[in-house]
């Protein structure tokens, strides 16, 4: 009797098992499409807003991978993507330059902005350009949260330490730390710590958790954000789907998928805008 | 605070279909790597207990050494070798479902050996006299062992299990946590932690604690059930 009910139980688990294995078993059809993206895109929520758009009307799936824009760019090198969307223009050139990429074309843009606690103990918002504040920062009592990465984030505020001549990794800058990870978690960190942090918009406008930390300086030509997208060339990746990666690049940069980025709004804000 | 632990047990009770998705796809990704590791280690646990050969306690020590794997050097290392152009590149592997079993597969079986060759291994001095005075082989050796010890067994799997279901680290690299193909609960919990979005990070917490839970209820019931009337193992 015993036996007997232990084995319906073994085979009510195990039809529940099949049942499930049937509904997620992988999608082997050739008209995949990987987008090796960087986090800002993906975490702001522009692909589940754009992507249905494209799927209905081409048989195409689409997959998005995002990383730190260093890290898509190495994937798309192992032949990891088909699609790159990146934002850090000299990496991009170089990707091209070096055959790893076809076309490349400017896709959006948005701006890089220093966020730190409302009470902004440096006062930050009221120094004249990003210089400025980035000194100010670097030489005041508050932290500094810096991605540390491989990320075009990271890439933007290094330019601009380059610019203002200084080292921020020097040992006699108390207030400075990497955290090595997203944008997310970094914002994540910057506000356990009560400091400042430099991050995109997009990002900024999506988080959900900014407690007492807002927007203090922003709207610096330095800061501008451009985001690029690549097509991965087929020589050196034969993986690539040459088809599937033409229609979705062009379709990306025609007037449907212009109006769609500039269409994206997260709290009545526009996230990524056009020339 | 408050609210968000109020938000999240909110959002568990909607069971809205995101959070199914999500629990869906770790069960069954979990699951899998979890049969597919019995499949593989119980014998390897046998054949490590019952049978002598010259390596066999270098090899257990390796197993044993291998229970505290970390997974994110298993996810790197499984990442290269999927890769498109890696040597395993050709069976697109890659940021799927069956990539991330074959990962927690990896980090399951030395879970399942390690445990079980002990499990089976004091069963059997239990047993060795028995078993050489009717000079049974290998394989009906194994067969009795196994019955007899079903019930470790079956804790041992739950320790597999649990491995299988916590991981984050091997999974995020090659399945890429790419939503509604790749996305399960431990990733993303990482992703809403990252997005500050607490209340879904912490209801897909929640849920996955809930649902360990109840697989150790299940289990334990069949246990106490099988239990009854039978004495030492």
């Amino acid at each position: 009797m015993n036996r007997i009910n232990t084995k319906k139980i073994i085979l009510i688990l195990g039809l529940l098992f099949l049942n499930t294995s049937l509904a997620y078993s992988d999608e082997t059809y050739d008209n995949k499409l990987i987008i090796q993206s960087t986090t800002s895109t993906r975490d702001s929520g522009f692909y589940n807003f754009i992507l249905p758009e494209f799927e209905k009307h081409y048989d195409i799936k689409v997959k998005v991978v995002a990383y730190g824009t260093g890290q898509a760019i190495n994937n798309a090198r192992n032949c990891n993507a088909d699609i790159l969307i990146v934002h850090s223009l000299y990496d991009e050139i170089d990707f091209v330059k070096n055959g790893y990429g076809i076309d490349r074309s400017d896709l959006m843009h948005n701006d890089f902005i220093i966020i730190g606690p409302e009470n902004d103990p440096l006062n930050i918002a009221s120094q004249k350009d990003v210089k400025t504040a980035f000194k100010k920062i670097l030489l005041g009592e508050s932290s500094f949260i810096s991605r540390g990465d491989d990320s075009g984030t990271y890439k933007a505020e290094t330019k601009i330490w380059e610019q203002i001549e200084v080292d921020p990794k020097d040992r006699k800058y108390k207030s400075y730390y990497e955290s090595g990870q997203g944008m997310g978690a970094t914002i994540n960190i910057a506000i356990g710590m009560n400091g400042y942090t430099y991050t995109d918009r997009a990002t900024w406008i999506n988080f959900k958790n900014k407690i007492n930390h807002k927007i203090l300086f922003e709207k610096d030509p330095l800061s501008f954000n451009q985001y690029g997208i690549i097509r991965v060339s087929n020589e050196k990746c034969p993986n690539v789907n040459v088809k599937a990666s033409k229609i979705f690049y062009n379709w990306m940069l025609s007037d449907i998928g212009k109006k769609l980025i500039v269409d994206y709004k997260v709290n009545n804000e526009q996230l990524f805008f056009i020339k | 605070m408050n609210n968000i632990f109020y938000d999240s047990i909110n959002l568990l009770y909607t069971l809205d279909s995101y959070l199914l998705e999500v629990i869906g796809l770790s069960l069954y990704i979990s699951l899998s790597a979890l049969i597919i590791s019995i499949l593989i280690s119980l014998p390897i646990a046998s054949i490590l207990s019952i049978k002598n050969f010259t390596g066999k306690s270098s090899i257990t020590i390796i197993f044993n050494s291998l229970m505290s794997l970390p997974p994110v050097a298993v996810g790197v290392i499984l990442y290269i070798l999927i890769s498109y152009n890696g040597p395993l590149g050709h069976l697109e592997l890659l940021y799927t479902p069956s990539a991330m079993i074959f990962a927690q597969t990896i980090l399951v079986i030395p879970i399942i050996v390690s445990l079980s060759k002990d499990s089976i291994d004091s069963c059997l001095n239990y047993y060795r006299d028995y078993l050489l005075s009717i000079n049974a082989n290998f394989l009906s050796i194994m067969k009795t062992i196994l019955w007899e010890v079903r019930y470790k067994l079956l804790i041992n799997i739950l320790a597999g299990l649990g491995r299988a279901l916590s991981e984050v680290g091997a999974i995020i690299i090659v399945g890429g946590n790419i939503d509604h193909l790749t996305r399960v609960m431990t990733t993303s919990i990482v992703l809403e932690t990252s997005r500050g979005n607490l209340t879904k990070a912490l209801g897909l917490g929640i849920s996955l604690i809930i649902i360990a839970l109840l697989i150790n209820i299940i289990l334990s019931l069949i246990k106490n059930r099988e239990l009854e009337g039978n004495g030492e193992y």
